[in-house]
C-alpha cells in the first residue's frame, strides 16, 4: 500500500511537469501579445521595448527555462494586463470559484443520491419515472442555457434573485465567503443551481442503477429473508456497497465542477478563476492562462490521486489488482 | 449471420417497450430532417442581406413584417426572423458534432483495436495517455485548443475530436479485450489472414455494440461543448452561426425582456440534445446485460 501511494506520487509529479511543457507551449503559440497590449500608435522603440520587458525576444527554450525556474519559486509570471503576479490573480479569485464548486457539489450530493435510491427502489412508480426522466433533461440541457433560463425566470420576470456579481462578502478566517450573509446567499443560489443540475442528474442515475443492481444480488436476498427491516437493507446493504462508485464519482466530478464553473462564471459575472480565464484569453494574456492552467492541473492531479488512494484503501479488489501489477 | 438477426432483433424489441426512446428516435428524425431540409422549409434566408429589413428588428414572436409574413418566434437585433436562423443554426450544429463524432469514433476505434491486439509496452504507453487524457475535463480541453487555434469551423471540430477520442479509445480497448479471447479470433489467426483484416473484418463488427451507445451518447455531448465554447465565443466564427452563437447573440436582449433572441435557439438545442440522449440511454440499457430480463 505505501509502495502503491508513493509510485502514484512519483506519477503525479511527472504528469505535472510534462503538463506543464504541454501548457507553456501550446498557449506561447497563441498570437502576439504585443499587438493587443502596445497602443496601435506606439513607434518602433516602444514596441521594441514592451517585447524585451515581457521578455519575448528570447528563445523560446530559454522562455520556458527562466518559466520553469520561477514556477518552482512560485512565480508563474506578470500578468501581461493587470501587471501583477499571475499566481496572486488566481489565487486571489480562487475562493470564489471554490465556493461556488462546493456549494454545486453539496446541492447535487445532497438531492442526487435520496432521488436515486428512490427511483432504484421503486423503478415502476410514476414518481421514479418522473425522476429519471427529469435526470436526462438534467444532463441534455447544457449548462450555459440552462444558467439563461434561470436569470430570464428569476431574475428578469420574477425580479426574485440577482443575475450577476457575487454580493457581499464576509471574511471567514481571512477568506471572502459569501454563503454567510443573506444577500451573498441569494447572489450564490442561481449560479450554484446552474452548475450543480447535471451532476445532480448524474448522481440520481448512478445511485439508481447501483441500487437496481444490488437488490437483485444475494446478499440483499438473504437480508431479507433474514426478515430484517426494509430500512436496515437499503440504508446498510444496499448503500454500503454502491457508495464505493459513487464515491469515486463524486471525487472525480469535483475536478469537472471546477471546469464547468468556468461557463456559469461568465454568464453570472461571478469573480471567480473560470471569468479570470476568460477574460484572459480575450486579451491574450499568456501568463494568466499558463497560471489558471497549471494551477487547475495541480487541483486535478491532486484530486486523482486522493481519489485513486481512497479508492484502493476502500476496495480490496482494487489493492490486489495493484499488487500484482 | 442468424445468430445477428436475433440479436438485432432482440435489442429493436427492447428498445421499442419504452415508449419514451421510441418518442425521443421520431422526435430525432423530424430534427434532422429539418435541419436537412433547412433552406426549403427556412420562410427566409437570414444570411442574404437583402432579405433582411432593419426597421423589423426585435419583433416578439408572431408579429407580422410590413409585406404581411408572419415572424412566428420573432427577430433579432438585425430583423432576421429566428425560426429561419434557427433552422439554420440546427444545420451548423448538427454538421459539426455528427462530423467531430465520426471522427473521434474513427481514430479512437482504431487506436483502441490496435492496443488491444498489439499488448505489452505499446498498448500500456497507450493506455496511460488515453487516462492521462480522460482525468481532465473534455470542456478544457478543447476550450485551451481553441484558445490556441481561434475560431473556425475546421479548428472546433478538430478540438472537439482531440477531446473525445479518448473515450472510443478505452471503449474499444475494453471490448477487444473480451473478443480476442473467442475461437473465431483463433480461426482467423490460425488462417493467417492479413492482421489489418482481423482488426478491422473480424474484430470490429464485433465491438460495435457499446461503440454505437457511447457515439450515440458523444454526439450529444460534442453539440453541447460546440455550443457551449461558440457561447463562451471560443467555438464558431460569426459567419456560421451554430444554435451557441444565436443564443449568445440573445443574451444582451434577454436581460432587457426579449427573451425570443436566446430563449428558442436554446430550445432548439436542448430538444435536439434529450432527443439523443433518450435514445442513447434506452440502447444502453438494451445492451446491458445484467438489467436483462
Amino acid at each position: 500500500m505505501i509502495l502503491y501511494a508513493f509510485r502514484r506520487l512519483l506519477e503525479s509529479v511527472v504528469v505535472l511537469f510534462a503538463m506543464s511543457l504541454v501548457v507553456f507551449l501550446s498557449v506561447y503559440a497563441i498570437g502576439n501579445p504585443v499587438d493587443i497590449l502596445v497602443s496601435p500608435q506606439a513607434d518602433a522603440q516602444e514596441i521594441e521595448r514592451a517585447i524585451r520587458g515581457l521578455g519575448l525576444d528570447r528563445p523560446l527554450w530559454e522562455q520556458y527555462a527562466v518559466f520553469l525556474r520561477q514556477a518552482a519559486a512560485g512565480d508563474l509570471g506578470h500578468s501581461f494586463a493587470f501587471n501583477v503576479p499571475a499566481i496572486g490573480l488566481i489565487l486571489e479569485r480562487m475562493p470564489a470559484t471554490l465556493e461556488l464548486a462546493g456549494a454545486a457539489m453539496l446541492v447535487a450530493v445532497g438531492l442526487g443520491i435520496p432521488l436515486g435510491l428512490w427511483a432504484g427502489l421503486r423503478p415502476e412508480s410514476a414518481s421514479a419515472k418522473a425522476i429519471m426522466a427529469g435526470s436526462i433533461l438534467g444532463f441534455s440541457l447544457p449548462t450555459f442555457w440552462v444558467g439563461l433560463v434561470l436569470v430570464m425566470v428569476f431574475s428578469v420576470w420574477l425580479g426574485w434573485l440577482p443575475a450577476s456579481g457575487r454580493g457581499p462578502t464576509t471574511d471567514l478566517l481571512g477568506v471572502p465567503v459569501s454563503f454567510l450573509s443573506r444577500e451573498g446567499l441569494r447572489h450564490l443560489l442561481l449560479p450554484a443551481a446552474t452548475l450543480a443540475l447535471f451532476k445532480l442528474s448524474l448522481l440520481a442515475r448512478l445511485t439508481r442503477a447501483g441500487t437496481r443492481e444490488a437488490l437483485a444480488q444475494d446478499y440483499v436476498k438473504f437480508a431479507r429473508a433474514k426478515g430484517l427491516a426494509t430500512r436496515r437493507v437499503v440504508g446498510v446493504h444496499v448503500l454500503k456497497n454502491i457508495l464505493v462508485p459513487i464515491v469515486t464519482v463524486i471525487g472525480l466530478e469535483l475536478g469537472s465542477v471546477i471546469a464547468f464553473a468556468i461557463v456559469t462564471e461568465t454568464i453570472f459575472a461571478w469573480p471567480g478563476m473560470g471569468k479570470l480565464l476568460i477574460d484572459a484569453i480575450g486579451v491574450l494574456d499568456r501568463p494568466v492562462i499558463v497560471a489558471y492552467l497549471l494551477v487547475t492541473v495541480t487541483l486535478f492531479v491532486l484530486i486523482n490521486l486522493v481519489v485513486d488512494l481512497a479508492y484502493s484503501a476502500l476496495d480490496p479488489r482494487v489493492r490486489l489488482a495493484e499488487a500484482r501489477a | 449471420m442468424t445468430h445477428d438477426d436475433t440479436l438485432l432483433r432482440r435489442l429493436a424489441a427492447d428498445f421499442a417497450a419504452s415508449r419514451l426512446a421510441l418518442a425521443g428516435l421520431a422526435l430525432l428524425a423530424a430534427i434532422a430532417a429539418a435541419a436537412i431540409l433547412a433552406p426549403w422549409l427556412a420562410p427566409q434566408n437570414p444570411y442574404d442581406l437583402a432579405e433582411l429589413d432593419l426597421a423589423a428588428s426585435r419583433l416578439p414572436p408572431g408579429a407580422r413584417s410590413a409585406d404581411g409574413t408572419t415572424f412566428w418566434l420573432g427577430t433579432d437585433g438585425q430583423g432576421r426572423d429566428m425560426l429561419s436562423a434557427i433552422l439554420y443554426g440546427l444545420r451548423i450544429s448538427i454538421g459539426v458534432g455528427v462530423a467531430a463524432t465520426l471522427l473521434a469514433l474513427a481514430i479512437g476505434a482504431a487506436v483502441g483495436l490496435v492496443a488491444a491486439w498489439a499488448g505489452g509496452r505499446t498498448e500500456s504507453v497507450v493506455m496511460r495517455v488515453v487516462d492521462l487524457q480522460l482525468s481532465f475535463p473534455a470542456i478544457l480541453i478543447a476550450l485551451v485548443l481553441l484558445a490556441v487555434l481561434g475560431p473556425g469551423v475546421g479548428k472546433i471540430v478538430f478540438a472537439l475530436v482531440a477531446a473525445q477520442w479518448a473515450y472510443y479509445a478505452r471503449t474499444v480497448r475494453g471490448a477487444a479485450l473480451a473478443e480476442r479471447r473467442k475461437e473465431y479470433v483463433d480461426a482467423a489467426v490460425v488462417l493467417a489472414l492479413p492482421r489489418a483484416r482481423i482488426l478491422f473484418g473480424h474484430l470490429l463488427p464485433n465491438v460495435l455494440p457499446p461503440l454505437v451507445v457511447v457515439a450515440t451518447v458523444q454526439v450529444a455531448n460534442a453539440i453541447a461543448l460546440e455550443a457551449t465554447l461558440s457561447f463562451l465565443g471560443l467555438g464558431l466564427p460569426v459567419t456560421e452561426p451554430s444554435l451557441g452563437l444565436l443564443i449568445a447573440n440573445g443574451y444582451a436582449y434577454l436581460l432587457s425582456g426579449k427573451y425570443w433572441i436566446s430563449f428558442f435557439p436554446g430550445v432548439a438545442l436542448a430538444t435536439t440534445i434529450v432527443a439523443v440522449n433518450l435514445v442513447g440511454d434506452r440502447l444502453r440499457d438494451a445492451l446491458n446485460p445484467r438489467l436483462a430480463q
